[in-house]
Order: structure tokens, then sequence, then C-alpha cells
């Protein structure tokens, strides 16, 4: 039995800022059909779900228990990740890997649109003795991390600006993406700072949507009409501790694309991977992930997003999807969005934002703030 | 019909568990008491956390402890920091699927060692922890009827009852037993004497429900320690092989089934059965660890389990079948209703209990005739969830 | 009524497996309220749920009195509450029925306290009620009420599980398309089905 696993089927909802006809079951249900269509199945043949949820982007605790009904999964095998998306890949490649399932559906949907209180949610992912108290705004803790990295890698303001144009100037193209728009970088530099050095239009806007991804073992991919190779996947988590951190390093971002290079058998990343789709939750994370991932050396994102190297039609296209930035930022149902993005880039499917000779890419995932959690994983074509 | 595609193909053995005390309320933050149970399972086995490829982690609602992403919070104490890392969540039945998703880890080749860690505080959450279940209902059609936790045990145990003549005499020898059992257990929070009569005379809480057959709130965390085949000789050489896995989950329209049997707990059974080669439960299991949460949980979970007919487990227990000494020891432990329940800590207590057990090292608690295999078995979310592990010694 | 319960297993740590000393400060309620450091914080969480195209509907049918179904052309499932697919065919489900307000208790409870342990004046009877024109017989949470009595024996002399009951609504103008239009279910004058 072999230990290959690929993505056979993707399932995406278009991500909009609103979704009031549909409850989350219902847009779920519409991602799964989706899903099982691309790859060719029926729900009854998937053996094994996981969805990659959170209580509290929910409003309801365990929601574990709202999951089954809409992935046609009643009295299957079915589990939640509390965590990345990637990590519920990762669930999905284990599970595949132990040979006692050959199709796995992973799901993650988002109704930020039904959060009232996002500040009040987000502060409560600090540890409520010694940092909850300050009380500031969750998005400082993100401003904290942004001037460490700029001083550190030498990243001008106007490049950080110019991740947000990019991104959101190729969210136009794409048809699943819910805030292209066509600005520019003194739109973003004279945007509303939030906390300094972060400014509003460096924060990426909220969507609703939901997104099921099919994965399967080597055997079930020969069946599939549109397999595309996981050839390798990591995850990590590093101290959750304010205090405890290596500021503006995303080392979990270094370790997790380590893990998935290894597994993958790349030794020479920027030369391997032909295009990435990266966090840019906030603007300067595309520029740190890059480095992070040893796609970039320090001071090399900055230059590369300012002289177009990064754009669709550039040497290296990152986040041609147009990143959360452009598509919407839809907490746990992020990853899988990127995820559904790259697959989509592989096949040669990807219509207007499709990258030339796509042949390997990277997904890379950050779980937000105040979080040290990411994955990254390799796709192939073959 | 397979509940699975194929047999896995690489084998997993616990070889190290830990715990700390349960508790009411505990002075340790839950990173701490993750520390003390993690700590302890690595010392046990002789294994160092540098040498650990994985941690999974398993803990219940966030609502406990009013921090988001709760599972974020507590890595650090649960050695993770710098290591691939997740937690699955699968409302109560956390503890057990905590080693499935530990074993997953293994059985895919990809880690040779990997702790799995459960932790729970609850004292945290005030007025009281029950507080954090108020939101476990349906958003729109359930929550403005403003229900509580023990309303579905409630609900659940007199479908129960109703269905099968069952009387609360007969429910309430579970607590009598558990509690007892748990007197040689040295986590144990509410471990005592008891009788029929003080259980049906302690106060009715949610008819037909009283208050001394619901396990009490607790803080607390438990741990083991997985190794691949290759590696597990290297630590122990009684390794407890993890020889089937099995999950399942009902749909979340709770009013469309019916809660007189678990048949999400049968179908995770028989997954975790067919893995194991298991063909005569009644025979080839030799100590069980279902979930109690409440006394008559165990009763339900063991039908469930295929280990006593449908509605006759009451009429077992009173025989004596499930006593330390009878034919089909159930939770020799003390159980939830004994030790305590400190929710995704008290699942993995079980497996920790199923460890010592099969390897003859349960001291006062063994149970006789060296058992060889043995399952344990957890529930959750809006009773939907099973989620079941069978330890073995082959 | 716990007086009889110790404090702490008396096993001496070491001496049961895994034969190691079990850590942990136990705290006693004033320990915790006043002897330790703590850190309060009350949070204020709000969410404004879509209910989607099944559940709205649903809501509508309770604003005007009636209970509604949905059934699958496939399987032939009758089902309420209502959703938009069949979970078992992965089908979307659009033929709507009008269930008949009356029903069948398929389990009930009597709580006598709150979600925080406190006794309540009145017991309450939350219950599973089967919906008249569901098939598979099946429904949803509710509370049954119009029930006279305190205690377990007063009540289990007038709720059966099997009982018949009827919904008892709200008056129309202070409906709000929810479920608590419908105040609860009161036992049916002619007693028990079955």
């Amino acid at each position: 039995m072999s230990d290959r696993v690929a993505i056979v089927g993707v399932g995406i909802v278009p991500l909009r800022v609103q979704s009031r006809e549909r409850s989350f079951r219902e847009l779920t249900f519409e991602a799964a059909a989706r899903a099982y269509a691309d790859a060719g199945i029926t729900h009854e043949e998937v053996d094994s779900f996981v969805s990659v949820c959170e209580d509290f982007h929910e409003g309801t605790s365990i929601t574990d228990e709202y999951t089954p009904d809409q992935l046609g999964a009643v009295l299957r095998p079915v589990h939640t990740v509390a965590g990345d998306g990637l990590q519920g890949i990762a669930a999905a490649v284990m599970l595949v890997r132990s040979g006692i399932a050959d199709l796995v559906a992973v799901e993650a949907h988002c109704k930020a649109s039904n959060i009232v209180s996002h500040q009040q949610v987000l502060a409560m992912a600090l540890d409520p003795a010694y940092e909850r108290p300050v009380r500031v705004t969750p998005h400082a803790i993100a401003a904290l991390e942004m001037r460490r990295y700029q001083q550190d890698s030498v990243i001008p303001d106007e490049a950080i600006a110019m991740v947000v144009v990019k991104n959101r100037r190729q969210a136009l193209a794409n048809p699943v993406a819910a805030h292209g728009s066509s600005i520019s970088p003194e739109d973003v530099l004279s945007s509303a700072p939030v906390a300094e050095p972060l400014r509003t239009l460096e924060i990426s806007p909220y969507a609703d949507g939901a997104v099921v991804i099919v994965v399967a073992s080597e055997d079930a991919a020969r069946r599939a009409p549109k397999p595309v190779w996981i050839r390798g996947i990591g995850w990590a988590s590093d101290s959750p501790w304010l205090a405890m951190r290596s500021w503006g390093q995303a080392s979990y971002a270094q370790l997790s694309a380590t893990m998935a290079y290894t597994m993958a058998g790349i030794t020479d990343p920027p030369r391997e991977i032909s295009f990435a789709e990266l966090d840019d939750t906030y603007a300067y994370k595309e520029l740190q992930h890059l480095e992070a991932a040893q796609l970039a050396s320090r001071g090399e994102a900055a230059r590369w997003i300012m002289d177009g190297h990064t754009r669709q039609g550039g040497p290296f296209p990152v986040n041609p999807s147009g990143g959360s930035l452009g598509m919407g930022y839809c907490f746990d149902a992020t990853a899988l969005y990127r995820t559904g993005a790259a697959v989509q880039q592989l096949r040669g499917e990807a219509g207007r934002v499709q990258v030339r000779n796509a042949s390997t890419g990277l997904v890379l995932s950050w779980r937000g703030v105040p979080t040290q959690t990411g994955g990254a994983m390799v796709l192939g074509a073959l | 019909m397979s509940l699975m595609k194929r047999k896995p193909t690489r084998r997993v053995a616990v070889i190290g568990a830990g715990l700390s005390l349960f508790m009411r309320r505990a002075l340790e933050t839950g990173k701490e008491l993750s520390y003390y149970a993690a700590s302890q399972a690595l010392e046990t086995c002789g294994v160092r956390l540098k040498d650990i490829g994985a941690v999974v982690m398993a803990t219940a609602p966030d609502a406990f402890d009013g921090v988001h992403m709760k599972g974020e919070w507590l890595l650090d104490g649960a050695g993770a920091t710098r290591k691939p890392y997740l937690r699955a969540y699968v409302g109560g039945g956390s503890g057990v699927f905590s080693i499935i998703s530990g074993w997953m880890m293994v059985a895919s080749g990809l880690f040779d060692l990997v702790l799995v860690v459960a932790e729970e505080k609850m004292s945290s959450c005030q007025p009281h922890p029950q507080g954090a279940f108020l939101t476990i209902f349906d958003q729109i059609i359930e929550r403005p009827l403003g229900p509580n936790l023990l309303w579905i045990f409630s609900l659940e145990q007199h479908r129960y009852m109703a269905t099968y003549g069952i009387r609360n005499d007969d429910i309430a020898r579970v607590s009598v037993k558990n509690k007892h059992n748990a007197i040689a257990h040295p986590a144990a929070q509410v471990a005592t004497e008891i009788t029929v009569k003080d259980v049906l005379a302690s106060e009715v809480v949610a008819w037909p429900v009283h208050r001394l057959m619901v396990s009490p709130v607790s803080d607390g965390a438990a741990a083991i320690v997985l190794a691949s085949e290759k590696v597990a000789s290297r630590f122990t050489d009684k390794p407890v092989w993890v020889q089937g896995v099995g999950w399942c989950l009902d749909t979340s329209y709770w009013g469309n089934r019916d809660l007189a049997y678990p048949r999400y707990v049968e179908k995770a059974a028989k997954m975790a059965y067919e893995m194991a080669g298991i063909t005569e439960p009644r025979k080839q299991i030799h100590v069980v660890e279902p979930y109690d949460p409440f006394a008559y949980k165990e009763l339900h979970h063991l039908e469930g389990l295929q280990l006593a007919d449908r509605g006759k487990a009451p009429e077992d227990l009173a025989h004596g079948r499930f006593e330390r000494t009878g034919e089909l020891p159930s939770c020799p432990s003390g159980g939830l209703m004994g030790v305590g329940n400190p929710i995704a800590a008290a699942g993995l207590m079980k497996v920790c209990e199923l460890f010592w057990q099969l390897r003859g090292e349960a001291g006062a608690r063994q149970v006789p005739g060296a058992p060889e295999r043995g399952v344990a078995q957890a529930w959750g979310d809006l009773m939907q969830v099973g989620t079941v592990a069978v330890l073995g010694l082959q | 009524m716990m007086a009889h319960l110790p404090k702490r297993s008396p096993v001496v740590q070491g001496t049961a497996p895994p034969y190691r000393a079990l850590r942990g400060n136990p705290l006693s309620d004033a320990e915790f309220r006043t002897g330790v450091l703590t850190t309060a914080w009350t949070p204020t969480l709000e969410y404004a749920w879509d209910a989607g195209e099944a559940i709205s509907e649903f809501l509508d049918g309770l604003r005007q009195g009636k209970i509604l179904g949905v059934r699958c052309r496939r399987c032939g499932r009758v089902v309420t509450p209502p959703r938009a697919f069949c979970e078992l065919d992965f089908k979307p489900m659009d033929e709507w029925v009008e269930l008949a307000s009356t029903g069948t208790v398929n389990t009930f409870s009597i709580c006598y306290v709150t979600w925080d342990m406190k006794p309540l004046r009145r017991p309450q009877l939350p219950a599973v009620i089967e919906i008249d024109g569901t098939n598979p017989r099946g429904g949803f949470l509710h509370l049954v009420g119009g029930v006279p009595g305190r205690s377990v024996e007063e009540i289990r002399r007038r709720v059966r599980v099997g009982m018949r009951v009827q919904a008892v609504w709200k008056p129309r103008a202070q409906r709000d398309g929810a479920i608590t239009d419908i105040r609860y279910f009161a036992p049916v004058a002619s007693g028990r089905s079955r």
C-alpha cells in the first residue's frame, strides 16, 4: 500500500461579506455537494470526515455536534480538529496513510458576519492573567510583530502597502473573492491607523463561506478525474506566550515548511516551488511568510513585491487567488480556501488568475493572532 | 459490511501513562495540570520530551476556561512547544478520541513517538461550570427554551428506563459500584461507600436523575505515550497495543433519534472490533471502561458496546457481572462517578486504567484472571458521538 | 447530604498505579474565593445567527400558528425541525408539509434546578415531542406545561411517556416567529395513546 496522498475534490462557496439567506449548514452542504461532484464520488463513498471549527467562532459550545448532517456523514466517523485548516488536512492525510480510509472529506465554514462582538472574541484568545488585562485590541499584537519584522528585515511601509494593492487587485479577477478592489499604495498608507504601524487596509476584511476538500489514497486518486498530489505536509506550534516568542520570525512557519519540504524531498525551495498561497491575514505576513518558508532571503521579499516579482505573471507568483486581503478572511476556512485555490492552479483550472507552468505549489497557513500555530503543504501536479 | 477500507498495517503501542489528582478545584492552571500528567507519562517510560515527534491535546469546551482557542493556550503545558501539535475536539468523547488521534499519527508512519494529553479545568467557570453547556443547544430553536445540561441526561435516562422497564434502583447500583471501586484509585475525588438507598435519598435534580447519580465537576489531567512497533521495545517489555479504534457521530437532529439506545456507540465499537479482529466481544474482551458521566450511562454504553443485551445491562449489574471480580469487570477504575469527571481527562484516565490492568500493575484495583484485552469508550456532543479504543497485550 | 463523602481518596500516594505521587493542590470553595490570587473576566459575546432557508420557513410557520415539516422525495421521510437537504440521501428537500399541532411525549424530565444548581420555584418539564405527521415519528425539544403539581409523584401521575399532547400557542399578536411561539405542549384531555 502506497503512502502517496492526493486531493481529488474541491468544493468552494464563493466568499461574500454577508450570507443572510443561508445558514452555516446550508453553505456547507453546497460546498460538500460541489466537492463530491468534483471528485466524482457520492457522500457514501467517503470513508471519514474532518471538520475544522472553533466554538467561539460559531457561538456554540462543542460545535462538533453540528457537523455531520451537511456532509452526508450521519453515523459515520467524523471528528473536529479545533485548529488550523492544514491540521485538518494533516489529519486526513494520516487517516489515509494509516490504511483505514481511501477518501476523507475535510470541511470548514465561516459566518464571520454572524459574530457581533468580534473584538471580544479575539480578546478572549489572550491569556486571562497576563495578557488580557492590558486591554488593547488584539490587532496590536500583530502590530508589535509587524514593527519588529519591518526592522529586522528592513521592509519599507510601501512594500507592505503593495501587498494589499497586489492582492486586492488580483481578487477582482477571482470570482470566489469578496473584496476585490483597485486601490493605490497611497490609499493603504492613508487608511486609518489601528495600532501603529498597522493600518486598516492592511488587515484582511471578513467574509462568509464554506469549503470542502476531498483527500484520497493513491488507489482512489487513480480513479478520480483530477488528482493533485500532497507531496509534503507539516504543522507546528510555538509558545503561546507573548513574552516567549521570537518576535518577527514566524517560527511556526519555518518549522512547518521544513517538515513539509523534508517530506516532499525539496532541498531548494525557491527553485523547486513554482508559486505559493501564503497567509496574508495582515499584509506584512505575506512578506514574513515568504522569508520564513525559505522562498526569499531576508529583505528580498520587500524587493520582490516592489518590482512585481510576486504578481500573477511574475517569476514567483504569491497569492494569485488574491489572498485573504482580496478574498476575505474566513477564520477556520482560510487555509482550506487557499488549498482549493492552489489545487485549481495545479489543475490548470484557475481561469483568469491562472499562473503559467504551475507544477508545484506551497500553501502556508497561520491561525491568526495571538497564536504561533500554522501549517505548510507542498502540492504537486504529478 | 466493513467499517474501514482495510486494516492498518503499522502497529501502535501505549508505553507509558500519567495522571494528576482529580479535584473539585485545583490551585493549578490547566497548563500546570497538563504538565503534571505529561511529565509523569514520560517519566514512567523513560522517554524524553525531545524524542516526542508530535503532541495531541484533548480538552472540552473552551467556555470552561473563558479562553478562545484554548488548545493554543494549553500547548506549552502539554510539552508541545515547537512541535507538531493538534487538538481534536469531540465534546465528551475527546478523552478516548485523543488516543485515536495519537494512534493515527503513529499508524500513518509520520511519527514514532507521540505524547497524548487530556486536560480539563472546569472550576474557572463561574458561577457554575454547567454554564459552559448552555450553548451546546441549537442556537435558534432550542436555546430560547432555556435548556440546561441536566435536561439531556434526564431525557435520555427516562427514555431508556421507559423503553426497557428499568428502575432507578437498578441505575443507582452503578453509583455504588463505581464510588466503591474508586476508593483504590489515588486520583479519586469522590470515592466512598454508599448504598442504593443513599443514592435514591439524594436530592432529585432533574427527575429521574438524583444528585448522587451525577459525576462531579473536576479539574485534572491524564497523559499517555504512544510508540510505533519499531521503537516500543526500547522503552518497555510490556507494550499495550492499540488493537482497534472506532468513532461515529450521529445526526444533530436528536429529537429524531431514539435515545433509548446509543447506536453510534455500537457503530464505533463495531469499527474498533473489526480492526481488532474481535468477533465475540463478550468472550474476547476481559475488562471494560465505559463512559459514566451519569450512572445510567454506564449501562446504556455497555449495551451499545455489545457487552450486554439491550435493556439488560441493569440485570447483569445486579447479578454482579460487572464487579471487579465478576465476569466482565466494568469501570474497575471507579469511573467518572468515583474518580471524577474532568471531561477530556476522564476519558483518557480510562485508557490509563486499561494500560495498568493489562500489564497486571493495577494493584488493589487489579481485576483477576490476567486480562489480555480491554475496551475504553467515551461519549459526547448532543448524545451523538461514540469513541472506542481496544487495547491488548498481543 | 454529602457529609459522608471523604475529601480525598484514602490511597497512600505512590502505592497504586502509576506508583508515583499524583500532583495537584485541591482548594476548598473558601480558599478559591479568598485565599488565592485569581483574575476575573466577564465576556460579552454577541452573535446574530442567520437562520437560513429551512429554519426561516419553519419560524414563519410558527408565527402563523403552524408546525411545518419537510418531506424527502427520495426516502419519503417527513421530518421536523425542517432542513434544506436530506441528511441521509444528501439531496435537497423542498416539499413542505404542514404538520399537526399535536404529538406524543417521547420522553420528559422534571427539572428542579437552574443551570447553576439553584432551586426553581416551580419545576420545568422539558420533553421531546414527536409531532403527528412525521414519518418516522420524531420531533424536537420543547416543554410540557399546563400540569399542576410540584412533586415527582404528582407530575408523574399526569405526564407519561407516550402521552398525547397539544401545542398551546401564544396569541397571534405575541408571536415572534420563534420556537417560544408555542408556550408549551399540554396533555390532551382524552388521555394516553398506545
